[in-house]
């Protein structure tokens, strides 16, 4: 195994005490870090240090730290989760970045996502488009047989391909226009795929993109940082997916029938 | 369907379709163009077939000018809405894997410079020096000779061959873009279709720009 020397850092660390004050820079040292820390594992050391000088601690989101919950998530360097593709926050290794290199930590920044404090923010416009048609309705009752309902191969990659979006919000704070096309289109696609939620898709689209352009989010511009960005490497095919889903849903929209043998 | 204009996936749809319709125009146009390097004479009975057939004159100026307004009108509110949703800039941005293409991230200001420069082009041929010639025995616009005289300025030249660049790029980012903002983006296209509107740019800003080059070639 490659044995890497310890690393010397210096961060640069957004500071905000609340959505109301002005953030700043502040500097900190970050000494003899092991190239086999996580990031996150570099800040709390830091945050101890803070501690112990009885300084505020810095602000991060996190819950999992094994990429699988969404929560981690700030800008390192102007890239969203840090250098490496693929990767959430929590899972980037310091064995990324080299000795004596001055490292940039800022919050997502976007209109929807207003800062709660240093590198947090309020990602609930996430949970309001999910609200308006994330889902699928089941009734409750037995349940069914797993294998009574086929589900082509290629429609089951695409739709765990979709599903895979964890909702932290890089694809938002990446974009130049704060558009949130690919967490909802992700969101829209990987429930239209499958036979539980296609029955609702139409709605879901009307819905989740009503929701979408009710919030601060941009538009979609096809810059594709989102998608560069993304910890689970969604791809924009999502997008075009949306686009087709609502334009369709729209379209076709359907309006209540009375008369006949309904009466 | 007013709901559908109204939204953001709605106003690409816009955005799309008028940018098509520009996509398939430049393309004849140039292709047009191109009969210059055959003859003068030809070149200025192609412009004269157009202009004669009034009727499909106006119907195709009209949807030009329709969808030139709808896509700058469209343009607008969504820069404008985009700006205001990312108001703070962060202050490194990315140029790695993980940023994205300059022409991508440039597209409004693209588009300026490219409707400052379609005005221009509109004053400088359409509504420019009228020559006369006759071709045939038939009496026609003199194209031809405004053309060489225009690409003989150095400014011109040099204004034209930046805009075009830029139109390239414009092209470029729109063509493979509405793909995407049509929903017809597959994931088995992804790779080809960059490509595809690369070289469909390419072509397009290549041709026009072989007129200056054949002035400066054969008439100098
Ligand atoms: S902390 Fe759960 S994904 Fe990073």
């Amino acid at each position: 195994m490659e044995n890497k020397k310890n690393l010397n850092l210096t961060l640069k660390i957004w500071r905000q005490k609340n959505n109301q004050s002005k953030g700043e820079f502040k500097t900190y040292d970050a000494p003899n870090v092991s190239p086999d820390a996580s990031f996150l594992e570099m800040v709390d050391v830091i945050n101890e240090s803070l501690v112990v000088k009885g300084e505020e601690t810095i602000a991060f989101d996190h819950d999992c730290r094994e990429g699988i919950c969404g929560s981690c998530g700030f800008m390192i360097d102007g890239n969203a989760h840090g250098p490496q593709k693929g990767t959430t926050v929590c899972q980037l290794h310091m064995r990324n970045f080299s000795d004596g290199q001055t490292v940039t930590l800022e919050p997502w920044r976007a209109e929807a996502f207003p800062i709660i404090k240093d590198l947090m923010v309020d990602r609930s416009a996430f949970d309001r488009i999910i609200k308006a048609g994330g889902y699928i309705s089941a009734n409750t009752g037995g349940a069914p047989d797993a294998n009574a309902v086929p589900i082509p191969k290629y429609d089951a990659d695409e739709a765990f391909l979709s599903a895979a979006c964890i909702g932290c919000g890089a694809c938002v704070a990446s974009c130049k226009n704060a558009s949130a096309a690919l967490f909802t289109s992700a969101k829209i696609t990987h429930l239209a795929l499958l036979p539980q939620g296609a029955v609702e898709k139409d709605q879901r689209a009307l819905d989740m993109v009503a929701q979408m352009d009710s919030e601060q989010f941009g538009a979609c511009t096809s810059t594709g940082t989102c998608s560069a960005s993304c910890p689970k490497e969604i791809s924009l095919i999502n997008i075009a997916k949306m686009n087709r889903e609502y334009l369709r849903a729209s379209w076709t929209k359907k309006e209540a029938v009375h008369g006949g043998d309904m009466a | 369907m007013l709901d559908f204009l109204k939204s953001t996936v709605g106003r690409k749809y816009i955005m799309g379709i008028t940018g098509l319709v520009w996509l398939g125009f430049v393309l004849t146009h140039m292709a047009g163009n191109m009969l210059i390097l055959v003859s003068g004479d030809l070149y200025n009975a192609y412009g004269h077939a157009i202009v004669s057939n009034k009727p499909l004159l106006y119907v195709a100026e009209s949807v030009l000018i329709l969808s030139l307004c709808a896509h700058i009108f469209t343009a607008i509110t969504l820069t404008i809405q985009n700006r205001k949703s990312r108001q703070s800039r962060y202050a490194i941005t990315p140029n790695g894997s993980k940023g994205s293409s300059l022409a991508s991230r440039t597209m409004a200001i693209q588009g300026s410079i490219v409707l400052a420069f379609i005005i221009l082009h509109l004053i400088t041929f359409k509504y420019g020096a009228e020559y006369t010639t006759n071709v045939n025995g038939v009496e026609m616009r003199d194209l031809h000779k405004l053309v060489l005289e225009v690409f003989k300025q150095p400014v011109y030249v040099a204004w034209y061959f930046v805009s075009l660049i830029l139109l390239m790029f414009h092209l470029s980012h729109g063509a493979h873009s509405i793909f995407q903002s049509f929903g017809i983006l597959e994931r088995k296209m992804q790779k080809s279709l960059k490509k595809f509107a690369w070289i469909y740019a390419v072509i397009v800003v290549g041709g026009f720009l072989s007129q200056p080059l054949y002035v400066f070639l054969i008439h100098n």
